[in-house]
């Protein structure tokens, strides 16, 4: 029987990510939890490339990149699919999660900046909120391609949790749910989900480990 | 597959827009290829790729495709036949998505970081660079091509960006060949195929395209400049 291990960190929404594909298609896992300021030797051995989480072992064969993990997943096991069985559809879908991929540099970019570089920062963040409400949540749907969560939820699924703990930490409101409807009734719509909300990262847990790294970072920044 | 409308938004010197040409070409597929002026788009790229505005931009039968990975992909599922780009093996596809990500993540910044910087910003750019193309060459292994005995889905990626090693080199004063001796056979090899040959623009003709934008633009401004621009 072929084994299906995953590398990850608890608060990694990569991670999470592939946890979720797991679990929509009703694939058992063996989670093994990485510390990335001291990488296990099997992690270096399984992803040289990159060094990093999430990687997916199956059968004792290595996948890495979150968006090749999913694909994968969504291919050896076809139940629930997570693309759309079009490929004019799969197109746009994955243009869609290349787009969110694109963005999730800006959650370290505003945990990392103040001052100008904050405003900065906030701007984009808004920009990309606008671009979710006006151009991908059009036509009425609970998600994104219609009433079942796929890989494009996934995707996003960093500003509906993530977002938050962020905000929190460098203490600022940048979702203002009365300004993004569409995107604000999906957040519900996603978090809502009983595989989603019983599977995320302890959002005050998260918030008092990134506080203390950006204290830190901050004042060493200042020095 | 019949009647089928192709059209191809594309800038000559873009190794994004040379991706899609070399796929259509290794499947045969006829299209129609627009030249879009980066300093004017034309309403129709603005309508197809409202989101980035940028170029290449695919369209099959009046629908858009964008971003130029995704572009193969779909060329390689809605021509499946002819020359298949990507395996069939799930394990292998992902081996192939995992290298064509690593040659998105990688290839382009450093390679302009190249042509764009000085003294040490560039030195540093120039060993990163070969650094990546040593790993490529180590994933290339014997093989003839990334996709086994023919062209695949990482070697229709990567190709594109050997049309402008002449200018990398020329701005970096280095030699890729020297460090890189196997990729550059295989691109040698690659360039042999009427399919690359026929889609890529000779290198000194983006030497020339270099040297205007250095002459025109300024080097300072180069970084801020559309006509580069990554996203596709």
């Amino acid at each position: 029987m072929a084994v299906v291990k995953l590398f990850g960190t608890w608060f990694s929404p990569y991670a999470y990510r592939v946890i979720w594909a797991l679990k929509l298609k009703g694939i058992s896992y063996e989670y093994i939890e990485e510390d990335i300021r001291s990488k296990s030797p099997l992690l270096l051995q399984y992803n040289p490339i990159h060094k990093k989480v999430p990687v997916l072992v199956h059968d004792g064969k290595p996948i890495c990149e979150s968006t090749v993990i999913l694909q994968y997943i969504d291919e050896i096991w076809p139940q629930n699919p997570l693309l759309p069985a079009d490929p004019y559809d799969r197109a746009v879908a994955l243009f869609w999660i290349k787009f969110a991929d694109d963005k999730v540099y800006l959650m370290s970019k505003l945990y990392q900046a103040d001052g100008e570089e904050q405003r900065a920062a906030v701007k984009e963040w808004l920009e990309m909120l606008e671009v979710m409400e006006e151009h991908v949540l059009i036509g009425g749907k609970k998600f994104f391609s219609g009433d079942e969560i796929n890989m494009v939820d996934i995707a996003f699924s960093f500003v509906a949790h993530w977002l938050g703990v962020l905000e929190d930490v460098v203490g600022l409101e940048i979702f203002e749910p009365h300004k993004f409807p569409r995107v604000s009734s999906w957040i519900q719509n996603f978090k809502s989900i009983p595989l989603i909300k019983e599977n995320l990262p302890d959002a005050d847990k998260m918030s008092a480990f990134s506080k203390h790294g950006r204290e830190m970072m901050l004042a060493s920044k200042s020095n | 597959m019949g009647d089928e409308k192709v059209v191809l938004l594309d800038f000559w010197p873009s190794p994004f827009g040379m991706r899609v040409r070399t796929a259509l070409a290794v499947k045969g597929i006829k299209y129609e290829y627009k030249e879009e002026d980066l300093s004017n788009k034309s309403d129709l790229l603005l309508k197809m790729n409202p989101i980035h505005k940028k170029i290449p931009v695919l369209i099959h039968n009046g629908k858009p495709i964008c971003e130029s990975l995704i572009q193969v992909q779909y060329i390689d599922e809605i021509w499946p036949h002819k020359s298949p780009l990507l395996p069939t093996d799930p394990y292998q596809r992902a081996i192939a998505k995992f290298w064509a990500d690593f040659v998105e993540k990688k290839i382009y910044d450093l390679g302009k970081k190249v042509w764009t910087t000085k003294g040490e910003e560039q030195e540093a750019a120039k060993k990163e660079f070969i650094a990546c193309l040593k790993l490529l060459e180590g994933e290339l292994g014997n093989k003839d091509y990334f996709g086994g005995e023919n062209l695949g889905y990482v070697d229709v990626v990567l190709v594109p960006f050997y049309s402008w090693f002449y200018a990398y080199e020329k701005c970096g004063n280095f030699s890729i060949e020297r460090e890189c001796p196997k990729l550059i056979a295989w691109a040698k090899r690659c360039m042999e195929k009427d399919s690359v040959s026929k889609s890529l623009p000779d290198q000194q003709k983006i030497y020339g395209f270099v040297l205007h934008l250095r002459k025109v633009v300024g080097l300072s401004k180069i970084l801020c400049l559309q006509h580069i621009s990554r996203h596709c």
